[in-house]
């Protein structure tokens, strides 16, 4: 792959003493939309967040676009997990959706009219317009998660990561955060998902990514997502109902 | 202007500076890093007039954010050595606190300087140092001091408002977007520590925590909107220390005892009566998401 979007080489991480993440090594093509997946604990996060720079690299290389990180991050969007921020900050949603457009506002200056209305038409597009003046503690969690995704859609990253955005959302929210993957990754986006419900591995991405620590698998979803590799990374915490994939339930959650 | 308008004047100064500064040492649930900065900027004091042998403003602001940032660093520092960052503040600032205090019993003898009046200030006093500045005349010392940090104060707040809110809200975010959180973060403690340093004559290293701290968690209570959260606790510091002043003249009692006093009494009627996140709005409108809850769920 010599056109790939992130290039990972021999990346490992630790979480205090232990180390959580060891030998990893891809590389990811331009355009694709892949699921990470793996029980609890696998390292997913720890992956995203060192891939970001958000947590120690103990040794290693990542380099998005060939370029180390620090020069491509305005190019990447990343959707942290809901309970990362505190809800309760005394502001709304539009304000929320326009601390994405910051970096590009620049010093001493105020979000214009114009930033304004971008962050409206990114809450439009993930259906809260209705919500655009309500206090983010009053949204619900599906909401919220809403608010977030709307407010990486207005930073126009070329790279998105996104870590749990489906966990806990109700059934009209999976639909507009799918939809809106959907429609990023039509328009040559690259999208990188930790997720954790294998029934819809299948019908929402086109890679995916076994993580246990390290890579188990990584490729096209219709290639590699087998029984095989699933119960390789699940280990013990698993069983299969009626011995097909769809029905894959992790017992580790 | 009469000694008391001088005091009145002098205690409104130190109730707005603090109340701003307060709000996002609230939103930035670094409340405590007041308590540890209120009590180290005695040792920045304290160095200051020991090289400079007078007890100068400027002398002091320098001394006092010179401490404040060393406090913050070295939390930090001892935090990334895996020392819990509660101890690592209760660590750091009681062990500046007592090279201060050494400090003072040993080498600063009779000066201006002495631990009762480091902890308690003694607003009291101020009017009988002034100094005569251009337009305005003659004026005490420490506020000149006041009105010059609450300028201060007020023009990093306007000029970076929106970084401020953004790394209090979401500094992951925020460094992503190439905004330098640490900077930030450390320019923030610096107006802690000047905002400290200015308030220490008047009232004191440990109510100065009561009027950096309870009037933003008062304001907390009423708005969702930071703008206004920060104008209501501005007013609260105001209120708070205008009341204490004259509750102090009034039971003849210490005047920033009394202002910290009723910063507190504030702090009750909100948490009770406040429409929006108060005790008894929840009775009244059922199902509202109260803040007090998440307070104590903490």
């Amino acid at each position: 792959m010599g056109n790939s979007i992130i290039k990972v080489e021999d990346l490992s991480a630790s979480y205090r003493k232990n180390t959580v993440l060891e030998d990893i090594s891809f590389e990811v093509e331009p355009g694709s939309l892949t699921a990470i997946v793996g029980p609890n604990g696998a390292g997913k996060s720890t992956l995203m967040k060192t891939m970001l720079d958000l947590h120690p690299l103990l040794t290693g290389n990542v380099t998005y676009f060939g370029l180390p990180f620090q020069k491509a991050k305005k190019r990447i969007g990343y959707v942290p997990q809901r309970g990362s921020v505190d809800w309760d900050f005394p502001t709304d949603a539009l304000d929320v959706v326009t601390m994405g457009l910051y970096g590009k506002i620049g010093w001493l200056k105020r979000p214009s009219k114009k930033h304004r209305e971008l962050a409206f038409e990114a809450l439009k597009k993930m259906g809260m317009e209705d919500y655009a003046n309500r206090q983010i503690s009053q949204l619900s969690g599906g909401q919220q998660q809403r608010v977030f995704l709307a407010r990486a859609l207005v930073q126009q990253a070329d790279l998105y990561f996104m870590d749990e955005p489906l966990a806990g959302v109700d059934a009209a929210t999976e639909r507009a955060i799918m939809a809106t993957l959907k429609e990023l990754n039509e328009i040559g986006k690259t999208v990188l998902v930790v997720h954790h419900d294998l029934q819809t591995v299948m019908d929402y991405f086109d890679h995916v990514l076994f993580l246990n620590r390290t890579i188990i698998s990584h490729g096209k979803t219709n290639e590699i997502f087998t029984k095989e590799n699933i119960a390789q990374t699940y280990g013990g915490n698993m069983r299969l109902i009626g011995g097909e994939f769809q029905h894959v339930v992790s017992t580790s959650e | 202007m009469t000694y008391t308008a001088w005091i009145i004047v002098t205690a409104a100064l130190v109730g707005l500076s603090c109340g701003l500064v307060g709000v996002f040492l609230i939103l930035r649930k670094t409340a405590m890093m007041a308590d540890a900065i209120s009590h180290t900027v005695l040792l920045g004091i304290v160095i200051a007039f020991l090289v400079t042998r007078e007890v100068s403003g400027s002398a002091m602001l320098v001394g006092g954010i010179l401490a404040g940032l060393v406090t913050a660093f070295l939390v930090q520092w001892l935090h990334s050595l895996r020392v819990q960052h509660d101890a690592s503040m209760g660590i750091v600032f009681t062990t500046l606190f007592a090279i201060g205090v050494i400090l003072i019993s040993t080498s600063v003898g009779n000066a201006h300087l002495d631990v009762q009046h480091a902890l308690m200030g003694e607003i009291t006093f101020i009017p009988f140092h002034t100094i005569t500045l251009p337009v305005i005349g003659q004026i005490p010392q420490a506020t000149a001091l006041l009105m010059i940090v609450f300028l201060v104060v007020l023009f990093f707040i306007i000029a970076f408002y929106k970084e401020w809110k953004i790394t209090s809200f979401d500094p992951t975010l925020a460094a992503s977007l190439g905004i330098p959180v640490m900077v930030m973060h450390y320019l923030f403690m610096s107006l802690v520590s000047v905002t400290t340093v200015a308030s220490f004559d008047s009232v004191g290293a440990i109510m100065v925590v009561a009027m950096l701290i309870t009037p933003a968690a008062s304001a907390y209570l009423w708005t969702d909107k930071l703008a206004v959260m920060l104008v209501l606790s501005g007013f609260f510091g105001v209120i708070s220390a205008v009341a204490g002043f004259y509750v102090a003249a009034w039971i003849d009692t210490s005047i920033s005892g009394s202002m910290a006093f009723a910063t507190g009494i504030v702090f009750l009627v909100s948490f009770i009566g406040s429409p929006k996140h108060g005790l008894l709005s929840k009775y009244i409108r059922p199902g509202v998401h109260g803040r007090i809850v998440w307070r104590v769920k903490r």
